[in-house]
């Protein structure tokens, strides 16, 4: 789950939610999903509520190859003044 | 080098501005003059103050609002103008103007026109169609930005996903987004981002990009309206959003985007959807979950309900049954004729019909009691309760054919309804087919 994306979890939350309403699962098996259902939508208001953000710069090295650098957004506020 | 013969006069700013003032404003007291309008700004007070310019010079120019509130037709850069008016010196900044008196527009300006024939162009080549816009993908996880660093639209996106949901990956190509180079930077990037894709997995790669530039004159923005940038969005595999100046600003970019924000920050809150809106989602799912379940669980008791219905049937058919066999065995020994065997014989059917009915009804008590069991086990509902909450179950008579729709009867039948406790025989009177 760490790596599922938000997309991908709700989703997956909807396929879950369309099973059930399909009502062809045993009573063990829609208690399992239900279950299942419960633990994706706590990680998905986890992801929701978290500050993680990411902004790269992309660039070339001198082979040629794409690389990535973390961007400081100190330097977009100061060159703009 | 100065001359040694001349008299040696030396000028103060003021005298010489002066003196400047007297012989220009002497020379250009009423003139014609034709260019076109550029950077046209308005002040609060209602003064424009747009820019004369052709293809080598530039003349600043000053409508005040007497005049400005006259002219019928709406001043707009890249208008091809005439104007009437004075040259005025202004001291204070050493720089001269127009003041114009009257206004007049001359057909279509030349970037314009620049502008309308290369959108022409691209439209017979088909970059605009429909067909062609890709979708800009709902909460993608990775986000491509083609701008520059040091404008207004990067820290307005920044701003835009420091309210919205932070669980995103952007990917910014820094480009010069005016001036010299700036339409090759800008077209080499939207390549770059889409080699980029190449080069790593799918899971990493840039979903949608957003290619623009904050606010400016007609020139600033003019990158976005050449023919460079306009291609390699065209040719770009990842969806372009275009996010150009204002509202009100339309570049041929715009045209050729999948997808044309009014500005950077819309464009920013076009991909990142808000937090609200995605809790909302969220919870409104959890309780599509909730009822999912409870709906299964109900099933699960009707289910329940019908099974032991059927049950209690069965078993009475087999009793039944049982019971006509018992009467034609009695029947076949009742023609045998030892009367001592017959009346041996027709004891033990007695017995046998009673130990049978004995047994018969043991294990129906046995069913039924396991029944009720898992039925409150399982959803706290006793099925056989329904009977005593008052409900009956109705059977033809003497068929035992189960009515659920008042059709299978005609007027004059006789039902047979099973209640709670026992039975009773009722003759249809009238039937009503409503509900």
């Amino acid at each position: 789950m760490a790596e599922l994306k938000f997309e991908d979890a709700i989703k997956k939350l909807e396929k879950i939610v369309e099973d059930l309403e399909k009502g062809e699962l045993t009573l063990d098996e829609a208690l399992k999903k239900y279950q299942e259902g419960i633990e994706l939508s706590r990680a998905c208001s986890q992801r929701l509520d978290s500050a993680k953000k990411k902004i790269d710069i992309l660039s070339k090295n001198k082979k040629g190859d794409f690389e990535l650098k973390p961007l400081d957004e100190k330097d977009i506020e100061e060159k703009e003044e | 080098m100065i001359s040694k013969e001349a008299p040696k006069k030396i000028y103060t700013v003021s005298e010489i501005t002066g003196g400047i003032k007297a012989v220009l404003e002497e020379a250009f007291p009423h003139v014609w003059v034709e260019g076109e309008i550029s950077n046209l700004r308005v002040s609060a007070a209602g003064h424009l103050y747009p820019s004369l310019k052709d293809s080598s010079a530039v003349l600043q120019t000053a409508i005040f609002k007497g005049t400005a509130k006259d002219i019928r037709f709406k001043l707009e850069d890249g208008l091809k103008v005439i104007c009437f008016g004075r040259i005025e010196i202004y001291p204070p900044r050493g720089s001269y103007q127009l003041i114009v008196e009257k206004i007049e527009p001359k057909g279509a300006g030349e970037l314009a026109l620049a502008l309308e024939q290369l959108k022409i162009k691209l439209e017979k080549e088909g970059l605009f169609s429909p067909e062609h816009k890709k979708p800009v993908p709902y909460l993608p996880y990775t986000i491509g930005i083609v701008t520059s660093l040091t404008g207004a639209a990067i820290k307005d996106m920044i701003k835009v996903l420091d309210r919205r949901f932070k669980d995103v990956h952007i990917i910014l190509s820094p480009v010069r987004v005016q001036g010299e180079g700036a339409k090759d930077e800008i077209a080499q990037a939207i390549k770059d981002l889409n080699s980029y894709n190449q080069s790593v997995d799918k899971g990493q790669r840039i979903e949608v990009m957003i290619v623009g530039r904050g606010g400016g004159s007609v020139e600033d923005l003019w990158a976005f309206n050449e023919e460079a940038v306009c291609r390699a969005i065209y040719n770009s595999k990842i969806p372009v959003i275009s996010a150009v100046g204002h509202e009100r600003d339309w570049t041929i970019a715009d045209l050729v985007a999948d997808y044309r924000a009014a500005t950077p920050s819309v464009a920013a809150e076009v991909v990142l959807p808000k937090k609200e809106d995605l809790k909302f989602q969220l919870s409104a799912l959890v309780a599509d979950l909730g009822s999912a379940l409870s709906q299964q669980i109900s099933s699960f008791k009707n289910d329940l309900v019908d099974f032991s219905h059927r049950l209690y049937l069965g078993l009475d058919h087999l009793f039944e049954i049982n019971i006509n066999r018992l009467d034609s065995a009695g029947h076949k020994l009742s023609l045998l004729n030892p009367v001592l065997q017959l009346r041996r014989f027709k004891e033990r059917i007695t017995d046998l019909a009673h130990q049978s009915g004995v047994r018969l009804g043991h294990i129906l008590e046995i069913r039924q009691a396991r029944f009720s069991r898992a039925a409150a086990r399982l959803s706290g509902l006793s099925p056989l309760n329904v009977l005593s909450r008052g409900y009956s179950i109705t059977f033809k008579f003497p068929s035992q054919e189960i009515i659920k729709e008042a059709t299978q009867l005609k007027p004059g039948d006789t039902i047979k309804s099973r209640l709670h406790k026992g039975e009773i025989i009722s003759e249809i009177k009238d039937i009503n087919l409503d509900n």
